[in-house]
């Protein structure tokens, strides 16, 4: 048996989907260079056609066809050699479409090997969210916004190749930087793409995170249940109506809190999520009749909570809302955790309003507040920036 | 509009060996046979196929009509007609879809239509899932349909070329489905060589429809009701396709080596470290993949196992299956699939495997029935290690349950 490469590309549904399948292609086709085989495949139980959803596409890279197969002869690799986050927001775990639970993005990765993610953090405001393991590996930052674009367009701003040229400093095995050089001379036909490919493979550096470093939340575990165990049917037990819940300070009980499945939360998910102002909510309920999931808590005051173990992100609270900064949808690198924040609201009014007004100032305007494609030249005027940070780093 | 042209014209020179899906072979494949109509109709993993062939027509570098039915019905419908009026077309689906043109599916046998579809195996709902299973495309098996599996994008690829052949030949006439498994086929990228337009030009002649083509110059009527004194006449033709289509295949095949130089042996089924094996286990697909895996690592342990991968499922070629198993101590049959109440209560290829045991083999070794990899769940390696165990068993004699389910939890 030969040496088997395995590469995997975590991203955001839709807006990554092109980027994260050209980039395993491209894996393959610069492997091919050096005269390996091999194949790349998106997971199939990912549903990447959803807004945002994250997702996994891989590539399997191996000297010899036996050995090819061994990797192909199980529906995703178990253990790969690179794992390549695409959206720093995603370092708060993979939740797939066909939910498996929360898992750690580096949840496949070989002890010591490395973990790229494009973002412009470091790494240490990473690991507040980057789940800590046991086992030690390395963590490389590939310098830049994260590229999103739509379904049916592709934003080239470089991402593919950079990804690439890190990989090669990474994982020299898989391929060198000539193989990538030559790969995209001859199939992408481009000395710009070289030269960004180059600058990232000669400026890529990882930093050792060790054992138990990063974000110490204890993911929620569960067991399938065996075949006689299951509901008949094909059916799925119902959720109790719910009712009035215990206000978190004053201990009155009021409001409405419907059961949610406790089996079934949401977390990395949501690119962004709804920021609540207790103190201008009229208690129109537009939010709470509008929200597709029902996240919305009624507050024992007649408000509404956002419940961030029930919300998808998709912005239609903050699209319903007659008030003007009511309900603002925030990046999700901005937070960690799903607390509540009436219960935050409550605690401390004053704290709370001013951490209000600090937060959604981070927020771009609504205009702008999409992951995808919004209007022709959208790109013409996004991709030089990102190209500057390209060469900058 | 040069520019363009010009790219088309680069394209195809380079097109040789490409990093394509199952899914994009076929869509390949769509465009070397030059067909005429195309239906599409979303569902996966089929649609894919359906991206692909779409992009090849507006990429400038494929010809044909391109129609997007409102439902899996009247896409199977559209060709049915098609093809009557003389052309070349390629249709396909998926699980539940491929069941909602069920009614399309039954009739175009019987009116000998030469549709060439692709099967884009996937579990039929309830409940709702992509994953792969093979119970949508049997379920046409009894109906006069000629259905082939394969287990590589480049096998999608020059099965398809050979679909066309063998289903256009006039001795058979009949519509032809290609099995792709779902995801690990049909969404996974590996190296395909693409032949050129020329070689395909010489292996496929133009689709000749004579007397039966629908044409104003060719008057005649198609699909009128019947009584007793028909129907029994009408069945008895498309039962004598049976009887020649292994023949047909074969030369098919023979002739696509010739043209193409790629070598596929036995068309009806493939087979894996056969020669020395005491037992062996048989499937469809992908399945291959970890079956062939799990044999290399059983054989350094010197436990002498092969494996029978089966290309065709119609025509079921019986007697030169049955000859090749009797060479075998015990066989264990991998059914991707399900067969609910069934003789032994085993899955559609073990149950056929066994009635072409009985007719045809003198010795009849004992034949095991597993059902597992349902739903898109993958059959793992020590799967397969477990299921040749009990086979081992067989063989020795002892006496196993004659179905038996394989990663199932509980």
């Amino acid at each position: 048996m030969g040496q088997l490469f395995a590469v995997e590309v975590i991203y955001r549904g839709v807006f990554q989907k092109t980027l994260a399948k050209n980039i395993t292609r491209d894996i393959v086709l610069a492997a091919h260079n050096e005269g390996k085989l091999g194949i790349s495949f998106g997971r199939y139980g990912d549903a990447p056609e959803r807004n945002g959803i994250p997702a996994k596409s891989f590539a399997i890279v191996a000297n010899d066809e036996q050995t090819l197969e061994a990797g192909m002869a199980q529906y995703e690799p178990k253990q790969v050699d690179v794992t390549v986050v695409l959206d720093d927001t995603l370092c708060k775990g993979v939740e797939s479409w066909a939910w498996y639970g929360l898992h750690p993005v580096h949840k496949a990765l070989k002890p010591g090997h490395t973990l790229i993610v494009v973002s412009m953090e470091d790494a240490p405001t990473l690991l507040k969210n980057i789940h800590r393991r046991e086992q030690p590996y390395k963590l490389g930052i590939l310098k830049g916004e994260a590229s999103f674009s739509g379904m049916w367009v592709y934003k080239d701003d470089h991402t593919d190749v950079r990804v690439l040229g890190a990989i090669a400093k990474a994982l020299p095995g898989v391929f060198g930087f000539q193989s990538v050089e030559k790969f995209i001379n001859e199939k992408l036909k481009s000395p710009a793409k070289v030269a960004s490919a180059r600058t990232d493979f000669d400026r890529f550096t990882t930093v050792d995170v060790k054992a138990g470093q990063g974000n110490p939340e204890e993911l929620f575990k569960f067991t399938l249940p065996a075949w006689d165990h299951m509901r008949l049917g094909a059916s799925v037990k119902g959720q109790p109506q719910g009712g009035p819940y215990k206000d978190p300070t004053t201990k009155e009980v009021g409001g409405f809190r419907p059961v949610r499945n406790e089996l079934f939360k949401k977390y990395s998910t949501r690119t962004e999520r709804p920021v609540v102002n207790f103190s201008t909510c009229t208690k129109c309920t537009l939010c709470w009749l509008n929200c597709p999931d029902a996240s919305f808590d009624v507050t024992p005051e007649g408000t509404y909570d956002a419940n961030l173990e029930a919300c998808c992100g998709c912005g239609v609270c903050e699209d319903v809302c007659p008030v003007k900064d009511c309900v603002t949808m925030v990046s999700e690198s901005e937070f960690q955790g799903n607390d509540s924040q009436y219960a935050a609201f409550k605690k401390d009014k004053d704290a709370y309003l001013k951490w209000l007004e600090t937060t959604i100032q981070t927020a771009p305007s609504r205009k702008e507040r999409s992951n995808g494609f919004r209007y022709r030249g959208q790109y013409q005027e996004q991709i030089p920036a990102a190209l500057e940070i390209a060469k900058k780093g | 509009m040069a520019t363009l042209t010009i790219d088309v014209e680069e394209k195809k020179k380079i097109e040789q060996e490409a990093l394509i899906t199952g899914a994009e072979a076929i869509a390949i494949a769509c465009k070397l046979a030059n067909v005429d109509v195309v239906t599409a109709y979303p569902i996966r993993p089929y649609d894919t196929v359906m991206q692909y062939i779409s992009q090849l027509v507006a990429d400038g570098e494929m010809d044909c009509e391109y129609i997007v039915a409102e439902g899996e019905h009247s896409q199977f419908e559209i060709v049915k007609h098609a093809s009557v009026c003389g052309a070349r077309v390629f249709c396909g689906s998926s699980g539940v879809g491929w069941m909602y043109a069920m009614e399309a599916l039954t009739v175009s046998p019987a009116l000998r239509v030469p549709m060439v579809c692709m099967v884009g195996n996937r579990a039929l709902d309830d409940p709702g899932a992509f994953g792969v299973e093979h119970n949508d495309a049997l379920a046409v098996r009894d109906l006069g349909w000629m259905l082939t599996w394969v287990d590589s994008a480049q096998e999608a690829l020059d099965t398809a070329l050979i679909a066309y052949r063998v289903a256009e030949d006039r001795r058979i006439f009949v519509p032809l489905a290609i099995s792709c498994d779902g995801a690990f086929l049909t969404h996974s990228q590996a190296l395909v060589q693409i032949p050129t337009a020329q070689q395909v030009k010489k292996f496929l002649p133009p689709y000749n429809r004579g007397d039966l083509l629908l044409h104003p110059d060719n008057v005649i009527s198609v699909a009128p009701q019947v009584n007793e004194d028909w129907v029994t006449e009408i069945r008895r033709q498309n039962y004598k396709v049976t009887e020649v289509a292994c023949d047909v295949i074969r030369e098919v095949y023979a002739d696509f080596e010739k043209t193409f130089g790629r070598k596929y042996g036995n068309p009806f089924f493939e087979e894996y470290m056969t020669e020395d094996a005491d037992v062996v286990l048989l499937g469809m697909g992908t399945l291959s993949t970890p079956v062939r895996v799990a044999i290399r690592k059983m054989r350094e342990a010197g436990k002498k196992v092969g494996f029978v991968r089966l290309r065709w499922f119609r025509p079921f070629a019986g007697p030169e299956i049955a000859k090749c198993l009797s060479r075998f101590k015990a066989i264990g049959v991998i059914d991707r699939d399900f067969s609910f109440g069934s003789p032994d209560l085993s899955g559609v290829v073990a149950t056929e495997v066994r009635s072409a045991m009985y007719s045809s083999s003198p010795t009849r070794p004992p034949v095991i029935g597993f059902i597992g990899g349902l739903g898109g769940r993958e059959v793992t390696v020590p799967d397969v290690e477990t299921t040749t165990d009990i086979v081992f068993q067989a063989a020795k004699g002892k006496v196993q349950p004659l179905t038996q389910w394989i990663g199932l939890r509980g």
